[in-house]
């Protein structure tokens, strides 16, 4: 009787206190609302918005709804974290491997770029690219081009636009190619089994992978055209670019910041997990007579992946959710457009923060269990 | 005498390949060196593409020249394992060469030869590289932030005391030892909290009061980062062992708990803290700027706390759980003496690397107005008599951080090998 008050008597209280602590909190809010004349409601989203942001990748203008204005912030914020988390892995993993280099020089170097970019904050960074870096630009009617078609200016990156024509075919070629590419593959590996016969997988998929899109270029009536961004003077001391791609400097300095200060952390992983790959694998694949490049493939990455993919999802998340540091330089991202600009106009603070926060959560908590599922799957099966 | 097969050095003609290659190696070297440095090209008279890779394709040749194994000179083989293995190692380390080389001059200039120091105003700044006039006049608000001139002794009072008190426990005799634990969890937090409040804060003891707001700067960060590692601790403590805990309902709110903290961002931690929580407050209940602050980076900061502590606690073998209990300890007596201290001592380099980033994240409470020092490096960069000098001030704070946190990532890695060796 007693050993089980023991067990029942805290968890009471912990619930009592967090219930009464929850129950304080909305007791306070509900007056505080009541005295501000606020209901509490997600009503407003359905509202026009009346403000207008000045990069989306969806149609939007103020006379769309808060919702759209949330939905632009989220594109946002998922287009930062894309761009930085695949300039990083690449940095990252190139880094990591420098790191592992018998050339002293090489190691050091990348040593010094991961020391440097490591400690320091990545808000400073950020401010650094943006308001001192960038600043240096040129204007763009002094911008000279960059092989003709991008200018680098103080307004951003000017880039080509791809005009394409039935892009939906090259599309569906594309996705035909990784098929026939996975059906293949599985053939492969049957036929090794089977008959020990060795199939070029790689040069295979590759051919695939080139010649299919291509024949959609010579037959199925693609075709892929740029538009060159051109210069056009406004007035005497303002031009603009028309046509092409603008990237804003605010995207540039943003992704720049976040892909070399989280590149660091995946390189610290990378190099991590190839040392905690004992010698002794090495050796013993090279024993059995495997080349050097199947000892890579099949016995050392493997292994490796297994102890760099967690925290490496881990240095994802973690950019990510610093890609919320964008509000500091303006460039709308969900904060910014949402926890910024919306709630200003509306007052709604616990709505829309808990919005905000919810849907941060939601892409970790995502992230998280795809990483439980993928470790799991990759786990070594003992006995 | 071997016929030279200059395809394939070996070791019988060795002297010629060694000057030969060493010389095409340094003249590639002096051809950089004189062009960044005294902006001569040497190799003019070429086609300009063919200037340009000049020094690559010698340094090339030379290493390859010098490319003998086991040559018998112990510094040349040295070399050779190290930064001449193959063709493509030796690209890249006269890439590197040739980059540190170019990178040199500007930098210098910018720093140091065309850099300005004297003078009181923008005005004296006339060279072309930087203006460290800026950083010096403004350098007392870089760390006081807009706490008034006249009473930033009081800052430097309290940060002296605040140190030298840390440093107790390299004194200790036997009779005092077993309390440094109790004195760092416990009264140093409550001796620091007194000191920044009567001494910093001031408004009673005949101190002039300065309200937060003013406080800002270098000093900001350094008091931000201190009171929330001493809450984070504790706290990240709790949840751990709620985690690990049998109890369903602690374990479940525990997890919950963290699970929260660490899928959201810090800034919309303290916009939460900035306009949605003082919604949850009583009316006329007034809570500081600051204090909602610390307290919102604590509670962030210790889910992250909890996890690492997590870590160490299941480092643990089970047997030390079991001893504890067959000697008869209950729950908290095993954790206090027996559990606890091992599991803080496995994961000390963690918990290093957390504050490491609490004090990287420091800088983001400009979003509800503070101002440490970056945030005071925005605001002094749009000050009309001081416009265009964001570049001195951010490499300024740069250094600053970078000095902090190297330091504090070296003595972390140093812990990380104390404690491994003793294991």
């Amino acid at each position: 009787m007693n050993f089980k008050l023991n067990k029942i008597i805290p968890q009471l209280i912990t619930i009592f206190v967090v219930v009464l602590i929850f129950g304080f909190f909305t007791f306070n809010a509900q007056i505080n609302m009541d005295n501000r004349g606020i209901e509490f409601g997600f009503g407003f989203l359905k509202q026009e918005s009346s403000f207008d942001v000045q990069f989306s990748l969806i149609d939007y203008d103020g006379s769309h709804s808060y919702a759209r204005a949330y939905l632009v912030g989220l594109l946002n914020t998922l287009l930062v974290a894309f761009i930085g988390i695949v300039i990083s892995t690449v940095l990252g993993v190139v880094v990591g491997i420098a790191r592992l280099s018998p050339n002293y020089l090489i190691e050091k170097s990348a040593a010094c770029y991961v020391e440097f970019f490591r400690n320091i904050p990545l808000l400073l960074q950020i401010f650094f690219w943006y308001f001192a870096a960038l600043r240096a630009l040129p204007l763009p009617q002094d911008a000279d081009s960059i092989f003709g078609v991008f200018f680098l200016t103080i307004k951003g990156l000017f880039v080509p636009r791809f005009v394409w024509e039935n892009l939906d075919i090259f599309f569906y070629s594309i996705i035909a190619a990784i098929i026939s590419i996975i059906v293949i593959k599985n053939y492969a590996t049957k036929l090794q089994e089977n008959q020990g016969k060795q199939l070029p997988v790689f040069s295979i998929s590759t051919g695939l992978l080139i010649i299919l899109p291509l024949l959609t270029f010579l037959i199925g009536g693609v075709s892929l055209n740029f538009e060159v961004p051109v210069i056009k003077e406004l007035s005497a001391t303002s031009f603009i670019y028309e046509g092409g791609l603008g990237i804003p400097p605010e995207l540039i300095a943003l992704t720049l910041a976040l892909s070399l200060y989280t590149a660091t952390f995946i390189a610290e992983c990378v190099r991590a997990g190839v040392q905690g790959i004992s010698k002794g694998q090495k050796e013993a694949a090279a024993s059995i007579g495997l080349t050097p490049n199947q000892i890579l493939k099949l016995v050392i990455m493997p292994q490796a992946l297994r102890i760099i993919i967690p925290p490496t999802t881990n240095q994802y998340l973690n950019l990510t959710k610093n890609s919320s540091l964008a509000a500091a330089i303006a460039y709308p991202d969900l904060v910014l457009v949402f926890a910024g600009t919306a709630l200003m106009q509306t007052g709604r603070a616990i709505e829309i923060v808990s919005i905000t926060m919810l849907t941060y959560l939601s892409i970790s908590l995502a992230i998280s269990l795809l990483m439980n599922w993928y470790n799991k799957k990759i786990a070594i099966k003992e006995k | 005498m071997k016929k030279l097969n200059f395809l394939k050095p070996d070791k019988e003609n060795i002297t010629t390949y060694l000057y030969s290659g060493l010389l095409l190696f340094f003249v590639a070297l002096l051809d950089v060196f004189l062009g960044s440095f005294f902006k001569i090209n040497i190799t003019s008279f070429l086609p300009n593409f063919v200037s340009f890779l000049l020094p690559l394709i010698l340094g090339i040749i030379g290493l390859h020249l010098i490319r003998i194994e086991f040559s018998g000179i112990k510094n040349l083989d040295l070399l050779n394992k190290n930064i001449n293995t193959n063709t493509f190692n030796a690209v890249l380390t006269l890439l590197i060469i040739f980059t540190l080389i170019k990178s040199i001059p500007p930098i210098l200039s910018w720093s140091i030869v065309d850099a300005n120091i004297a003078g009181d105003t923008k005005e004296a700044c006339t060279g072309s590289g930087a203006c460290w006039t800026y950083i010096k006049i403004w350098l007392r608000r870089f760390i006081y932030g807009m706490y008034p001139n006249e009473l930033q002794w009081r800052i430097n009072i309290s940060f002296v005391l605040l140190i030298a008190l840390a440093f107790v426990g390299y004194f200790p005799s036997e009779k005092v030892k077993k309390f440094l634990t109790l004195y760092y969890v416990v009264i140093y937090p409550i001796i620091a909290f007194i000191l920044i409040y009567y001494l910093i804060s001031g408004g009673s003891l005949g101190l002039e009061w300065v309200e937060t707001g003013a406080w800002g700067g270098l000093s900001l960060t350094f008091i931000v980062s201190f009171f929330c590692l001493i809450f984070c601790f504790p706290v990240g403590m709790f949840l751990a062992l709620g985690r690990r805990s049998e109890l369903p309902t602690l374990r479940y709110i525990s997890v919950g708990f963290i699970e929260f903290w660490r899928g959201v961002p810090l800034i919309t931690v303290l916009f939460m803290s900035s306009v949605m929580f003082p919604m949850f407050l009583p009316e006329d209940f007034f809570m500081d700027k600051l204090v909602r602050v610390i307290i919102a980076i604590s509670l962030f900061e210790a889910a992250y706390v909890a996890e690492v502590i997590r870590g160490g606690l299941q480092a643990l073998p089970r047997g030390q759980y079991d001893a504890a209990k067959s000697l008869g300890m209950g729950y908290w007596k095993m954790h206090i003496f027996v559990i606890l201290p091992q599991a803080l001592k496995l994961v000390i380099p963690g918990i290093a690397n957390t504050f490491l980033a609490l004090v990287k994240d420091t800088p983001l409470i400009f979003v509800v107005g503070l101002l440490e020092i970056v945030g005071m490096l925005n605001l002094a960069k749009t000050n009309p008599k001081w416009l265009g000098f964001a570049m001195e001030g951010y490499v300024f704070a740069a250094i600053i951080f970078w000095i902090i946190c190297y330091a504090m990532s070296r003595y972390s890695q140093n812990l990380e090998l104390k404690y491994k060796t003793e294991r």
